[in-house]
């Protein structure tokens, strides 16, 4: 059962959700598809995206994937200390946010998976 | 005698003889060779008649009328430059590197493990390109320095920021004095991309605004040095990247553009040794910013570490490559120029940075000695600070030209009427006496005599003199001597699996013989030192061999036409689509923009396609790995009015003869698109059926796979394109050397034959195998593959096959099940690192499915290391099910360890339950010629995580001596020099 605190995007997303606010990383299942990973190219602070926006990109040793926002608005943090330290992701999915968003649209959260239907989704 | 008798060049090419042939027949199951083809390709596609080709030839025959066609070719002095020089291979380089099979038969350093000695000469490569540039990244060569400038230019326009204000225009300025044959190449390759190439004189206060990029050339076209650093900043404060051409003779005596500002600097490495040969094989380079790595095109040579902590060479970051990215990555460069970029490198390490400085100078101060005899005379020239060319104006051209040629001399003459001279590494004092005494005779007579020998001093180059140092790491300090060079070289080789080792199994690349008759004629001084753009009637042996070859290779496909011009599969894509699209343009078609690709294909088909500036629209495979036809249908009637064409491979990447293929293209055609084949898999076909007969447009061949090209340790190639009648007129053309179709698109490559003499290499495979012995090779390439897949099928399964159980000239066996079980799992890199303890280079590994290993050993290989290959695979399938059925240790394993290394098998301590023996000499053939790993298994995160693209500092070398065995210590001393990994971002 994947953390129940968070709510999941069939891009394999997870985002924790604290008032307006919105921190975003990927999930457990998405780090073993990808493998080892070595690289993470984030936003800077400021850059507004859309739900369903390609917010950065993800390496691995073998794969390169997009970073999708699974909600919409203004980026108000990056883990910078993460893309230092990219492995982290692999070691720790679940806490290693990569951005922090200013929502600028609570509706956007309405389709959200619960951890009930990710767990399902990734089985 | 007939073509297979024995002495025959056929007996010496392909592996099996006769008794061997009908041993694995029945093995097989089939009663006849025929009977095994007839099983195989499908009756539909079937060529009726043998290849219309001269009969073959033998060995001694082929060389003896190839000297009568070298002697046809004139080599004069050639003094033309713009970007060609000629050069001294050192002997000790030319033996050991250029004419060693254990240099030139290599595969591109995918199994780092033993690849390490040409990935530590790609390393000295990167070092010296940065060093020279004063770059900080360099890449393990591109094709040449057109195609570098082109990727400089696309790198740019990548890394333009992502939301343009709308409706402004993406311009790339290029400066007039960049050689023509680049211009002409970045015009090909802006045109799809919709970028606009403006070229600007870059003396003049031009307009930057709105540009994304800007290209100079550093000495430039003319030959004359200007100061770059007003230009940069200027751009910068514009928002425009600045690219730089440049060469790295001229750079040891010359201000680095890096210094300069530089954000891009590109070339050509090939008078570091490397010859003429009419146009190539040479290394180009390309060097940029640490903030751009990820958008570098091409391979980048990495260090690392092994699985005890020891420093290891690698391939860094692919995932920026097509294999991996598809229509999103940097580039569709697959083969480079490796054995090119591998001399370029030694030549750096033979000579050291005082040698080449010297060299330089010599060559500066001769070109100074000449333009004082020349002034004498009043012959004028323009350049004010130039290293090795002088521009002559005011001189009547005609007179000069025609006592040039009668004296063997050939000069560049521009289209404004003045001359120009470019000196290189072999010009003497006699030469240039021989220059003088043309000016002389053409009557531009002086007061005659020469103050050059008394004024060879170079002349200062003030500001843009170099003042910093490069190649100071000891590699470039150590083998100066013939003797320390030689066993420098060969300690390299030692650490490398190429052919003169065992067979490399690796699908889809064709590993066949590169046979020593076949490579001879490269190095013949006739082919060799043949400047690319002198006068076609010096180079008539060249032409003979280009018009044969062109022939053999229409007769082979059925197509009509032939551009010999890429230098490698991806370039011939390129050329093909490119074709395809003028095609479509010139018939009012312009909106055909739609690509149809196969799930299965390569990666390098989307990545060209999107180069092409085509949409990319993937149509499904079925379980077969055959095209889903009712989904081609659909797709090609969607986009009926853009459909512009389908590329496919065939046989297809799965291995497998699609009984349909006609079926696919006549769907294809239907609907107004063109039919790409990628003859990737061209090794299946010759002879039996053709590219023409399943209905193809197009195709470009991979001489480096089927017709036999070696692969250099990770290039060079050719992957010239054929195609039918109707696409003949657009055929790439070249701005200096009139070739191509009638209504050409602009050059793909910057020489207009590529990279002519390696095209020895096949029209010697042609005309010694002939007809009768090209297509046995197809049917034993056939053969073997199925006697392999018999041997091996009950131990692994079989991916794909038709519906006779056959495959074509490669398998694939599926290793998922062992990976993806609930027990203990080995996955398809233990096996690929295990074979090497078997003395085997893996097979293709996760190409085209992953999880899978794809199997090809061409017909050159005979039984008995066929059956070696089969028996070390099936020990290794019961070392597998040891692991997964829990009887051994899942992590300390002899498969989770493998690679072993002479010293750990030698260690005092052994901590593993299995025995050395084991581990070292798995099989009893193993002792009879054991291959050592250099490194052990290769931390391949460790790599991408701290990147490091330079031959670290010699401390660390030290460092890892003295870290005997400690793991871990060597990867700190890495770590301390991690790089700054910060995102791509534009400068200025």
């Amino acid at each position: 059962m994947y953390p129940t605190d968070a709510k999941y995007t069939k891009d394999h997303e997870w985002v924790r959700l604290d008032g307006g606010s919105a921190r975003v990383g990927i999930t457990d299942y998405a780090q073993k598809q990808l493998g080892d990973i070595v690289y993470l190219e984030l936003p800077e602070v400021g850059r507004r995206f859309e739900k369903g926006d390609v917010f950065g990109t993800i390496e691995s040793v073998k794969a390169v994937s997009e970073l999708y926002c699974p909600v919409g608005g203004e980026v108000t943090e990056v883990n910078a200390a993460l893309a230092q330290k990219p492995e982290t992701v692999n070691t720790d999915p679940h806490q290693a946010w990569m951005i922090a968003l200013k929502m600028a649209n609570a509706a956007d959260a309405g389709d959200l998976l619960d951890a009930e239907q990710y767990t399902e989704l990734a089985k | 005698m007939t073509p297979d008798s024995p002495g025959s060049f056929q007996s010496r090419h392909i592996g099996p003889d006769r008794s061997a042939r009908d041993e694995m027949l029945r093995a097989i199951g089939v009663p006849s060779l025929d009977a095994l083809i007839d099983q195989t390709i499908p009756s539909a596609i079937r060529l009726a008649h043998p290849l219309a080709l001269p009969p073959p030839e033998s060995e001694a025959e082929y060389l003896r009328r190839l000297a009568g066609i070298a002697a046809r070719n004139r080599v004069g002095r050639s003094y033309i430059g713009m970007g060609y020089y000629d050069c001294v291979t050192p002997s000790v380089i030319l033996r050991n590197v250029f004419e060693n099979p254990g240099w030139y038969t290599p595969y591109t350093p995918y199994q780092a493990e033993i690849a390490q000695g040409r990935l530590e000469s790609l390393l000295n490569f990167q070092t010296m390109v940065e060093d020279l540039t004063g770059m900080p990244v360099a890449t393990a060569s591109l094709l040449d320095e057109s195609t570098a400038a082109a990727e400089a230019m696309t790198m740019f326009h990548r890394l333009q920021p992502k939301k343009a204000p709308a409706g402004r225009e993406s311009v790339f300025l290029v400066s007039s004095r960049t050689f023509p044959q680049t211009i002409d190449v970045l015009r090909g390759r802006a045109a799809p991309l919709d970028i606009r190439l403006q070229l600007v004189d870059p003396s003049s206060s031009f307009d930057m605004d709105g540009a994304f990029g800007l290209l100079l050339q550093y000495p430039d076209d003319h030959g004359a040095v200007e100061d770059l650093r007003p230009i940069v900043e200027r751009a910068h404060a514009a928002g425009v990247m600045v690219a730089v051409a440049t060469d790295l003779l001229a750079l040891t005596l010359l201000a680095a553009p890096g210094e300069m500002g530089a954000d891009a600097v590109v070339g050509n490495s090939q008078r570091f040794g490397v010859p003429l040969g009419y146009g190539g094989p040479h290394a180009g380079f390309f060097a940029t910013r640490d903030a751009f790595v990820r958008q570098a095109p091409g391979r980048i040579i990495g260090v690392s570490i092994d699985a005890h902590g020891r420093r290891a060479n690698r391939m860094a970051l692919q995932t920026r490559e097509q294999h991996i990215r598809r229509e999103k990555a940097t580039s569709n460069i697959c083969t480079a120029q490796a054995l090119l970029a591998n001399i370029a490198a030694m030549y750096a390490v033979y000579h050291g940075p005082a040698g080449l400085r010297a060299i330089a100078e010599r060559v500066h101060g001769l070109t100074h000695a000449l333009e004082t005899d020349l002034a004498a005379r009043g012959i004028v020239q323009t350049n004010g600070t130039y290293f090795d060319t002088l521009r002559i104006t005011g001189a009547d051209a005609a007179p000069v030209r025609r006592a040039a040629e009668a004296a063997g001399v050939n000069f560049r003459y521009f289209p404004d009427g003045a001359i120009g001279i470019s000196l290189d590494e072999t010009t003497t004092p006699e030469d240039a006496a021989v220059i003088v005494e043309v000016f002389d005779a053409a009557g531009k007579r002086g007061p005659g005599q020469s103050k050059g020998a008394a004024n060879r001093q170079a002349a200062s180059f003030g500001a843009l003199a170099r003042t910093s140092p490069y190649l100071t790491h000891p590699v470039f300090n150590t083998h100066h001597s013939e003797t320390q060079m030689m066993r420098y070289v060969k300690a390299l080789e030692r650490k490398d699996v190429g052919l003169d080792t065992s067979m490399i199994p690796l699908g889809s690349c064709t590993m066949k013989l590169n046979a020593a008759t076949e490579m001879m004629p490269v190095s013949w001084p006739a082919f060799a030192r043949m400047h690319p753009f002198a006068p076609r009637d010096q180079a008539e042996g060249y032409t003979q061999v280009f018009r044969e070859l062109e022939a053999a290779l229409c007769a082979i496909t059925g197509l009509a036409a032939v551009s010999l011009q890429p230098n490698s599969g991806a370039q011939g894509e390129f050329a093909g689509l490119m074709t395809i699209r003028a095609y479509h343009h010139d018939r009012g078609d312009a909106q055909r923009d739609v690509v149809l690709i196969p799930a299965s294909a390569h990666g390098t088909n989307p990545a060209s396609a999107t180069m092409a500036g085509m949409r990319v629209v993937v149509v499904a495979c079925d379980a077969h790995g055959y095209i889903v036809l009712d989904d081609l249908r659909a797709k090609a009637q969607e986009h009926h009015d853009r459909l512009a064409a389908l590329m496919v491979t065939y046989p297809s990447t799965y291995g497998v003869f699609e009984e349909r293929i006609k079926d696919v293209c006549a769907v294809v055609h239907e609907h107004g698109g063109q039919v790409y084949m990628d003859g990737a898999n061209m090794n299946a076909q010759v002879g039996l059926t053709s590219p023409a007969a399943i209905g193809a447009d197009v195709c470009h061949l991979n001489l480096h796979k089927t017709f036999a090209i070696p692969h250099g340790g990770g290039g060079p190639g050719m992957g010239p394109i054929a195609v039918a009648a109707h696409l003949a007129p657009y055929l790439p053309g070249h701005p200096v050397v009139a070739v191509g179709g009638a209504k050409g698109i602009p050059a793909i490559a910057g020489a207009p034959w590529g990279s002519a003499s390696i095209l020895l290499i096949s029209y010697g495979y042609i005309r010694m195998l002939g007809a009768p012995g090209m297509t046995d090779a197809t049917r034993y390439a056939i053969l073997n593959a199925n006697y392999l897949k018999a041997r091996l099928e009950s131990h692994y399964e079989v991916l794909y096959a038709n519906h006779n159980g056959r495959v074509a000239h490669e398998m694939i066996f599926d290793l998922r099940p062992f990976k993806h079980g609930s027990g203990p799992t080995v996955d398809e890199q233990d096996v690929a690192k295990r074979l090497m303890d078997y003395g085997f280079h893996a097979p293709t590994v996760s190409f085209p499915v992953p999880g899978t290993m794809m199997i090809e050993p061409t017909e050159s290989e005979d039984r008995a290391e066929l059956d070696r290959f089969a028996e070390a695979l099936i020990a290794i399938r019961k070392e597998i099910q040891a692991v997964v059925d829990g009887r051994v240790d899942p992590a300390n394993n002899v498969l989770k360890n493998a690679p072993h290394t002479a010293e750990e098998v030698s260690a005092d301590e052994w901590p593993h339950s299995y025995s050395r023996s084991q581990a070292a000499y798995p099989l009893p053939f193993v002792r009879a010629n054991k291959v050592w790993p250099a490194v052990a298994r290769i931390d391949n995160p460790y790599g991408d995580r701290h990147l490091i693209c330079a031959c670290p500092p010699i401390e660390e070398y030290v460092e890892a001596g003295a870290a005997d065995g400690v793991p871990g210590t060597f990867g700190a001393a890495i770590a301390a020099r991690r790089m700054p990994k910060v995102p791509a971002t534009r400068q200025g």
